[in-house]
């Protein structure tokens, strides 16, 4: 059963190629069963090859067959199955299959639907292949998969310029990442002489020690890869400007694809960063200010999408404070409980939406709780997820974990905490802000049309994954479930700095306490603000100081602002500067001077033989001259 | 047997021949410059004899004879191409044949 893994990432490919190939001329009907057909039978797959894991949970590696053989080079086409790998394959395959699905009849009037599902069958595969590859080059041939795919999606309403400009952000910006990914890839490979995964985190352990030059260097420039995939400081830019494309591909982007890779990156070869300690730490910081600064901007954001974008920017830096101070269990857990809400944060945003005719402002809605009860339901059981409202949701179970451990990490432990707590009561206020607004208060427009249950399934599917998805893994003082840390313990062992850390246990009430109460609380400000008495925020937003600093977090703290005049404006004014080639000007310089010399002698042959006679008399009368007297 | 100077023979080579190359730069009609040019190679061919004289030499003899069959070789040629000319352009001035201008 589990030579069925090399499957799961080839069907959707073959849903691609056939979609691809027949560009269009397919009836509706077969284009969705193509689409969600191959993925889903490919999660099927997955369920199968994981039920047979299990019963027997060793890693198990797969190779199709030889990619390339160059010279000692020789990375396989190659799949290796761990728990870790499962975990994702399972999350990736089963939301991306429910996203289809919601795709089926959300994308229903567009007139791009064979292309829409080409595409999101092309980035389900890559980001299979991109968990499941066995060694870093075919991980690598799956980011950048993902990578293109996210141009492609992003950019999918081509015809409205702004929607490329968004698109080629995205590439360029995690491009950036790639780079120092592939100088990272090349590193390694000098280095320690291969790229398969296991083999490599065996031989760098076994030659770098901790804190090593080359160690530093090589977990370094995969982190750059990792910040470029996953939108963390600094590279966070493109994620709220791809907001651009279709609503089921932000879902599917920033639950199930794309944004997790990074976290996905770290935690497979988390042997390397623990060998590089400055780096680890390095995640942990950037982690905790993403968390912060994404959480401030989104509670500025009037676009509906553009603040659950923020949002994810803010989740995925918990995912990697997580991996900052080796929680890596916590964090992979935050990414599927994240992978739950998140679908179904976008997917209820989309019904709202394009209920109301494309309307994305959500000061532009209202009241529509009794509208569109099932959006409402399915937003607000995401937003408590996301909020991580205490116990009875998925979230909290996860934000609590990776709490638990920032605080264990030891002495910057605290404030790492501080932070992820400080994030988590902003969350809450930007989440139920966003609920309050767009679903209760005064009607404001009237949604139109109907939801048919290839858009109901996924939302409630999605939702009891939002309530329930956290129940695989309880905490000592609710009944101690450690079923997710069991599972993931072989694939990612706990590192000791965590394990030897037992806080008192009248701590870990107290926190646990905070981590509970604080969500309630920003829950409660958002309602007392929204609702109850908009006049404090009315207040807050005539004060100068107010306007200026709701100004400046709802532009992302002006990062685009920055890069705009110190990359983009310089790389423009270089790029005219040198419109006509300079190095071009020596080849045009040799060129009109030989043009020159043509014009010159052209001049000479006038045609008439008089003048030639002249010369040749002149010449000989010269030379005779010249016989004669010199 | 009184002897006419070498000097003088030359003299007169030599005011025949720039004659015959003012005639070639000059003349814009074609059948005059080649004329002209038969002027100048006649003076080249007055040197060679009054140059043989001088020194009692057959050899001049000999050049004049070589530079007359020249001569009537170069006449049968270009009055051919002086015929074409006059077809094709119904005209004998040589500077309306430019056709060649680079």
């Amino acid at each position: 059963m589990l030579a069925l893994l090399a499957l799961v990432p080839a069907l959707p490919l073959a849903g691609f190629a056939i979609l691809f190939a027949s560009a269009g001329s397919l009836p509706r009907r077969w284009i969705a069963a193509i689409g969600i057909g191959s993925v889903g039978i490919s999660t099927i797959l997955a369920f199968i090859v994981s039920a047979a894991f299990l019963a027997a949970p060793r890693p198990y590696r797969e190779v199709v067959w030889r990619w390339i053989a160059v010279a000692g080079f020789n990375p396989d086409i190659g799949f290796y199955l761990d728990a870790l790998s499962l975990v994702m394959m399972l999350v990736v395959s089963f939301v991306s299959f429910l996203i289809h699905l919601y795709s089926a009849e959300f994308m229903a009037e567009d007139e791009g639907y064979s292309r829409y599902f080409a595409y999101m069958n092309l980035f389900v595969a890559s980001m299979l292949v991109l968990v499941l590859a066995d060694n870093l080059l075919l991980l690598y041939l799956g980011w950048e998969g993902v990578g293109l795919c996210s141009y492609l999606l992003i950019g999918f309403w081509y015809r409205d310029p702004a929607n490329g400009l968004a698109a080629r952000k995205a590439f360029v910006v995690t491009r950036t990442g790639d780079t120092a990914m592939t100088i990272g890839l090349l590193v390694l490979f000098t280095h320690l002489g291969t790229l398969q995964i296991q083999p490599l985190m065996q031989r760098a352990a076994a030659s770098w020690p901790a804190g090593s030059g080359l160690a530093i260097a090589a977990a370094g420039l995969l982190l750059g890869g990792a910040l470029g995939k996953s939108a963390q400081l600094p590279l966070q830019t493109w994620l709220p400007d791809a907001m651009a494309g279709p609503t089921p591909v932000s879902a599917l982007i920033h639950a199930a694809t794309m944004v997790t890779a990074g976290v996905y990156l770290i935690a497979r070869t988390h042997v390397l960063f623990e060998l590089a300690p400055p780096v680890q730490a390095a995640v942990a910081v950037i982690g905790a200010l993403t968390l912060l600064l994404a959480s401030f901007s989104a509670l500025n954001q009037t676009d509906l999408k553009r603040i659950l974008a923020y949002s994810t920017i803010s989740q995925i830096g918990y995912m990697f404070l997580a991996l900052g101070v080796g929680a890596w269990t916590a964090a992979i857990f935050h990414l599927m409980t994240h992978a739950f809400f998140k679908a179904l944060l976008f997917l209820a945003a989309g019904v709202v939406i394009q209920r109301l005719h494309e309307e994305h402002d959500i000061l532009l809605m209202g009241g529509l709780w009794r509208r569109l009860p099932l959006a409402f339901w399915s937003f607000l059981i995401g937003s408590a997820a996301l909020a991580a409202l205490p116990f009875i949701d998925a979230g909290f179970y996860s934000k609590d974990l990776i709490l638990w451990d920032a605080w264990n990490s030891g002495p910057y432990g605290p404030w790492f905490w501080a932070a992820g707590i400080v994030g988590a009561f902003v969350t809450a206020i930007y989440i139920f802000r966003a609920v309050f607004v767009v679903f209760f208060g005064p009607v404001k427009a009237e949604p139109a049309g109907h939801i048919g249950y290839q858009v109901a399934i996924p939302l409630m599917v999605l939702s009891a994954l939002a309530l329930g998805g956290g129940f695989v893994e309880l905490p000592g003082y609710l009944g101690d479930v450690p079923a997710f840390s069991g599972l993931l313990s072989a694939a990612l062992p706990v590192p000791p700095a965590l394990r030897a850390a037992t806080a008192a246990p009248s701590l870990e009430g107290v926190l646990v306490g905070i981590g509970a109460v604080v969500p309630v609380l920003g829950a409660a400000v958002a309602f007392v603000t929204v609702l109850h008495r908009p006049v404090f925020v009315t207040r807050l937003v005539e004060a100068s100081a107010g306007v200026a600093l709701q100004r400046f977090w709802a532009a992302g703290w002006g990062f685009d602002w920055f890069y705009d005049r110190t990359l983009t404006r310089p790389f423009v004014w270089l790029a005219r500067l040198n419109r006509a080639d300079i190095v071009d000007a020596f080849y045009t310089g040799i060129a009109w001077l030989s043009e020159a010399g043509y014009r010159l002698l052209s001049r000479s042959q006038t045609g008439q033989v008089r003048w030639y006679a002249a010369g040749i008399a002149f010449g000989s009368a010269t030379l005779v001259i010249l016989a004669v007297f010199a | 047997m009184s002897v006419v100077p070498m000097q003088y023979g030359l003299l007169l080579a030599a005011v025949l021949f720039a004659l015959g190359t003012l005639g070639v730069l000059m003349r814009r009609n074609i059948i005059f410059m080649l004329m002209s040019i038969e002027i100048m190679l006649n003076a080249a061919g007055l040197a060679f004899i009054a140059a043989g004289s001088r020194w009692g030499q057959a050899d001049g003899q000999i050049m004049f004879i070589l530079i007359l069959a020249l001569a009537a070789a170069e006449v049968s040629v270009g009055l051919a191409l002086i015929l074409q000319l006059y077809r094709r352009l119904a005209t004998l001035d040589a500077d309306v044949a430019s056709r060649m201008r680079g």
